[in-house]
Order: structure tokens, then sequence, then C-alpha cells
């Protein structure tokens, strides 16, 4: 019989108490929270290597993250060591001088060797020649076939499951984690001998595609077991779309040109649209038409994409971008096609806490991208190869260590969870709210400065300092407000590293642009690791730097 | 915004509570479920994929909830047209909604090649 915890409501919440029921844990060998695409591609690698896995994911597996609602087209070179070489070499040219080129090839041959195995689930494409395509997927099928994948190899899939803390125990291992069974009022606990985070990006809630179960749990969680963060300052990647609409696909927009309110064209220079549009868009309107795309391709768009005329053909009784102007903007992602995450420890996808790995953008991809956003190719190479090495090395460990079941653990979670001092009423939706104020608009993320940076992060230090003190999620009356005050949480602790990151790196690189300090300065050219939960520091890794006396000519906006 | 529960075409099978990735609809025994948390919806379409009778409709307004009749939704053919073009159940192997998804490289390099 499980027990039964009864939940106290705050004052303020005049709801009933709802019992949760604790369920025996389960015991595993890797734990795997969140099942996109790097999640899955981590219990797939693991059971594959013996491991029994669990996977539980805050939705339903398949559905959840940002793949499944969009497209990966991997990154896809063929094992010549001159073409594998070249590619390397022009994504080092832009990467800000904090890539690694040869995590860069590890990943591209763990994605060209591995993609094909899972041609028994998914139904990969013949161009005309015969040729079996396998670079590029489209999301809700690619993350049908990874569930059908780890479903036949054993793993067990809790789905509507949210984890809400990591366990430890009393040397600071990772030894399982907890959470709610949203839909059934019960806790779920899982022991396990690894932990492999795949939580995802955080783009606070902007309403790009896929993104709103992406709050930065894992990031929240990872702080609380004391694992840090770099590159938290590459946040400010951002994606078009039609007005009022999620609809962040941006391959239509390669055609795209855009208009004033007056209706003048506004010049796009190469390689700089974010910027450009940003600016136009804190002016006024900005709309856009298709009519550049050649007519065989809208012909076949919906065979292509077929999501992304959802938002013409359902609206007005249809619109037709290609003759007709629309209204357009730009999709916050924040770290999710930015770089910045958990940062890595080993070459394993290990973090700094014992048992614990992370992987997919939950973790920073400065290895592979640098300071400039991988895009979706190498996002997506990241997210199956990080999968891989994680879910092959957390299963070594919990073979070599056991599942460590009867070790005595204990919770880990604090803000947003249980209440620093007394319990109050403190609104999540009002924290969130909040914390987009500062995350949201262009003004502040996009085109960056000192001392505005400075008085976000005073205004979210504030929000934290009372969800910490007073939020109590433990007692709220539902799992969903369980749940909503840990997310809220959640979403302010990624805010306060991403907002304190772009504060103390005092140039520009890659996609980060500090207005009050466009250049790039060479000794610079370093990872910055951020951490903490109530006091937040950070670092410059690497050599001590060199003088700032000489700074380099700015870069061109390479995001 | 996930707007419509068509009931006439529900089947009551639920799929739709289990998939939702931002657990919007609340199970029904027995009956359709219902949109209880339709603003939590993230407008991702992905529940009228699993959706196989077509019940659902999910307008593209992410922001503001739309009033909409099942009466217009027909009418305007939408209904179920995303699984459709999909090619997902009984459309697949249908070559008008074949999955060309792998062309999308192509389609960058000639938007390139214009610019």
């Amino acid at each position: 019989m499980p027990n039964t915890r009864i939940s106290t409501a705050p004052p303020t919440a005049g709801l009933p108490a709802v019992p949760i029921a604790e369920l025996p844990a389960i015991a595993a060998d890797v734990l795997v929270i969140g099942g996109g695409l790097s999640g899955t591609w981590a219990a797939l690698a693991a059971a594959q290597a013996g491991a029994r896995v669990v996977l539980a994911d805050k939705g339903y597996c398949g559905a959840s993250g940002v793949a499944a609602t969009s497209g990966p087209g991997h990154w896809w070179v063929p094992p010549d060591p001159e073409a594998r070489a070249e590619a390397i070499r022009q994504r080092m040219a832009i990467a800000g001088g904090i890539a690694d080129p040869a995590w860069m090839e590890r990943i591209l041959d763990i994605t060209w060797t591995t993609l094909p195995t899972i041609a028994d689930v998914y139904d990969f494409s013949t161009d005309e020649t015969g040729t079996v395509q396998y670079r590029g997927l489209r999301g809700p099928e690619y993350l049908r076939a990874m569930r059908r994948k780890i479903h036949r190899l054993g793993v067990r899939i809790l789905d509507q499951s949210p984890a809400l803390e990591l366990l430890a125990e009393s040397g600071g291992g990772i030894v399982g984690a907890r959470g709610l069974r949203r839909q059934r009022g019960e806790a779920w606990t899982v022991r396990a001998g690894a932990v492999i985070l795949a939580t995802g990006g955080c783009a606070f809630k902007s309403r790009l595609l896929g993104s709103h179960t992406n709050t930065g749990d894992g990031h929240l969680m990872a702080a609380e077991a004391g694992v840090d963060f770099s590159g938290m300052e590459f946040s400010t990647y951002h994606t078009v779309a039609p007005a009022h609409s999620t609809m962040t696909r941006s391959m239509s927009f390669a055609f795209a040109t855009y208009y004033d309110a007056e209706g003048r064209e506004i010049a796009v220079p190469p390689g700089d649209t974010t910027r450009t549009l940003a600016r136009a868009m804190l002016e006024g309107p900005v709309l856009c038409n298709l009519h550049r795309m050649p007519a065989d391709i809208r012909e076949r768009l919906r065979r292509v994409q077929p999501n992304m005329m959802l938002p013409f053909d359902r609206s007005g009784g249809g619109i037709d971008p290609f003759t007709r102007r629309f209204p357009v903007l730009l999709r916050p992602e924040g770290t999710i096609r930015g770089s910045g995450g958990i940062r890595l420890a080993d070459d394993d996808c290990g973090t700094a806490a014992d048992g614990l790995f992370v992987v997919g953008d939950a973790a920073t991809r400065e290895p592979v991208a640098g300071a400039v956003s991988g895009g979706g190719a190498i996002l997506a190479a990241w997210a199956l190869s990080s999968g891989v090495i994680a879910g092959r090395a957390a299963a070594a460990r919990a073979a070599r260590q056991g599942r460590r079941a009867d070790t005595p653990a204990r919770p880990l979670g604090q803000a947003g969870l249980r209440p620093a001092r007394h319990a109050a009423s403190v609104d999540p939706r009002a924290v969130t709210a909040a914390v987009q104020a500062e995350m949201l608009p262009y003004d502040k993320t996009i085109f960056r400065r000192g001392p505005a940076l400075a008085r976000s992060l005073s205004r979210l230090d504030g929000v934290w300092s009372d969800l910490r003190d007073h939020l109590d999620g433990e007692g709220a009356a539902t799992a969903g407000e369980t749940v909503q005050a840990r997310e809220s949480a959640a979403l302010t602790a990624v805010a306060r590293w991403c907002t304190r990151a772009a504060l103390v790196r005092p140039e520009s690189r890659g996609m980060h642009l500090r207005v009050d300090a466009p250049a790039s300065h060479p000794a610079l050219a370093r990872r910055l690791t951020v951490g903490g939960l109530d006091r937040l520091w950070s670092r410059f890794e690497g050599p001590a730097p060199q003088p700032l006396d000489n700074p380099a000519t700015p870069q061109a906006g390479a995001a | 915004m996930i707007s419509l529960v068509i009931a006439e075409r529900c089947t009551g099978c639920q799929v739709c509570v289990r998939v939702c990735p931002t657990n919007v609809f609340d199970a029904v025994r027995g009956g359709p479920p219902v949109i209880a948390r339709q603003q939590d919806c993230q407008t991702c379409f992905l529940c009228e994929l699993y959706c196989q009778p077509d019940a659902l409709y999910v307008d593209p307004d992410c922001e503001t909830p739309a009033a909409v009749s099942a009466e217009e939704v027909e009418r305007s053919g939408q209904r179920g047209s995303y699984r459709r073009d999909s090619g997902w159940d009984e459309w697949a192997g249908d070559p008008r909604y074949a999955n060309e998804h792998w062309r999308m490289d192509q389609i960058f390099a000639r938007a390139r090649a214009l610019s």
C-alpha cells in the first residue's frame, strides 16, 4: 500500500488539499529525465548497453520537446577526412574561439554511424536516384519512432510525470529523483545508479514552437546538486514567426521579404536578420511576404513541412503568404537554440555532481557550436550524440557501482518546492510574468547594455528571494500547481544565470551583443562559468586574462 | 490554441489526454475529454496528429482563444488537415501526402542561391 501524504494548502489557496499518494520507489540502473530527442537517444543507448532504464517525461515521450514539433536535419558529413575537416573548419571560423574541434569530430562520427540504426522504426525517404536520405527527419514521426524503439528495448516510460527534484546520498552523489504523476495525484520516486538530465533548454515560455514545457527544470535541479553552467550569455537566438502564432519554422523565411509599416522594404544584410528585424520591430510593425519562393517549392511545401502553412490556412478564411503581406515577430529561443547550459565536467557528458549526466539542449553546446547558435543541424547531431555518449557512460557507471537503491538519500529540492522561510502567497504566474518582462523584450536581450542588465538582475534577484522564502509548491492544492510553482522557480533561476553571464562578459561575441561594448576582446575568447542559487558567482575559464587595452575590431553579427 | 473537442466525432479514446505535452485535457469516463486548461496549450497541433477521428481543432492563434464553431471548421476544410497532410494513419502511402521533408536542405540551398 502506498503511503498517503496529505498536502496542506497555502493559506490563500482556499481549495481543499488533495492527497498525494507516494508510490513505492522504482529501482533502475539509469533514470532519464526528459523524453525528447536527446532523452530518447540516451535511453536507447543505455538500454542497448544492458541497463534497466526508466524515462520520465513531463508530458508525453513522443510529443514533448522542441524536436517533436520541428524537423531535425542533422549535421551530416560523410566519413571522408577532408570533408569532415572542412566542415569543422567552417564552424570553428564562426564559433568565437570557444568551440572544440575534437567534440565536433566526435558528434559527426556518432551521428553518421548511429542515425541509420533506427531504420526499423523510422521510414527514411529515398530521393529520385533511390538514395536513402538519412539526414533530415520529420519531428513528430522521429519522436514517435524513438518511443517505439525504446519501448521495444524494455525502457519503462513514465508519461505526464514531471520530475521535481534529485535525490542525493550523503556523499553528494545523485542516486535518483522524485516527481509527480500529474494526472493521477501520485508521487513517483526512482532510485538509480545514474541520472541523465534531458530536460531541454529554456525559452522562458516565449511561445516558441514546442517549448512551453522547457522551463529550465533540469538546470535548477542540477544547481541544487552543486552543478554550474557555461555559456549562459549565449542565449539570444530568435526565430521569425507569423504574428500571434508559434510557427517558428525558418525554412520558408529564407525566401522572405520584409517591410516596415509604411510599406518600405527592409534591407536585411546577410547573416544579420535577427538584429535588423528586431531594430525594425522596436520601431513598429514588420510585415512579410514569401513571393520569392519558387512555385515548385510552394506546391510541395505541405509535403516538406505539413505544419508550416497552418497559421495561414486557418486564419480569416485563409491567407496567401506568397501574395499578401502578413505581420511577423521574433520568438526568443533563450538557451534552446542558444548554446549555453549545464557545464560538462568530462568527455562522458558527466557533470560536477557524481552520478549526474546531461544531454541535449540542457547541456552547454559550446564545444560544438561556440558562441553562435548550432542551428537545427548541429543541435540535432548534438542531441543524438550526447545522448549516446551519456547513455553508455551512465549504463557503465551503474554496472560498476550498482543501483544503490538502499543507500539513504535526501531530496534536494528547495526553491518553489519548500520555502526557506514561512509559506506565504506567491503567485507563480506573476513570477513567470516578472521573468518574462526581463527576458523577452528585444531591447533587453538582443541589444544588451550593462546598466540595463544590472537592473534586470536586481529585479530577478528580488523575485528569486521572495519565491525562495515563501513559495510553497509542495503544499499546493493540486499536482499541477506544485509543478507550476517549481517551474516558476526554475525560470527565475535560469533568467538570473543568463543575465549574470551577459553582465560579466564585457564584450560582444557571437550572438551575445553588448551595445555598450561592441568589440570582441581576444583575451575573452574563453568560456564563462556561472553558478549559485542565492548568491551567484562567475569566472572565466582557461588561462589568466590578458590586459584589455588592445580590443579587437568588432565582429560581424554572426548570430 | 486548442479550441474544440468535436463531441459528435470523438470516440472517447482519451489519446489526446495522454499525448498532450502540456496536459490541457481532462479525461471523462465514457465521453469526450474536456479542455480543462486551455491557457496551457502550446499550440503545437500534435494532438490533432494523434486524433484519428479528427475530433480536435487547434486554432493557430497562440495568444487569444478563438471563438470558432464545429460548423465553421467543417466548412473551412481544415478539420483533420494536419494529420492528412502529414500522411498519418489511413493517409500513409498516398503520394499526395508523401513525406518530402528530406528536401529541406535543397530548399535552403535554393534560397541562398536566389539571394
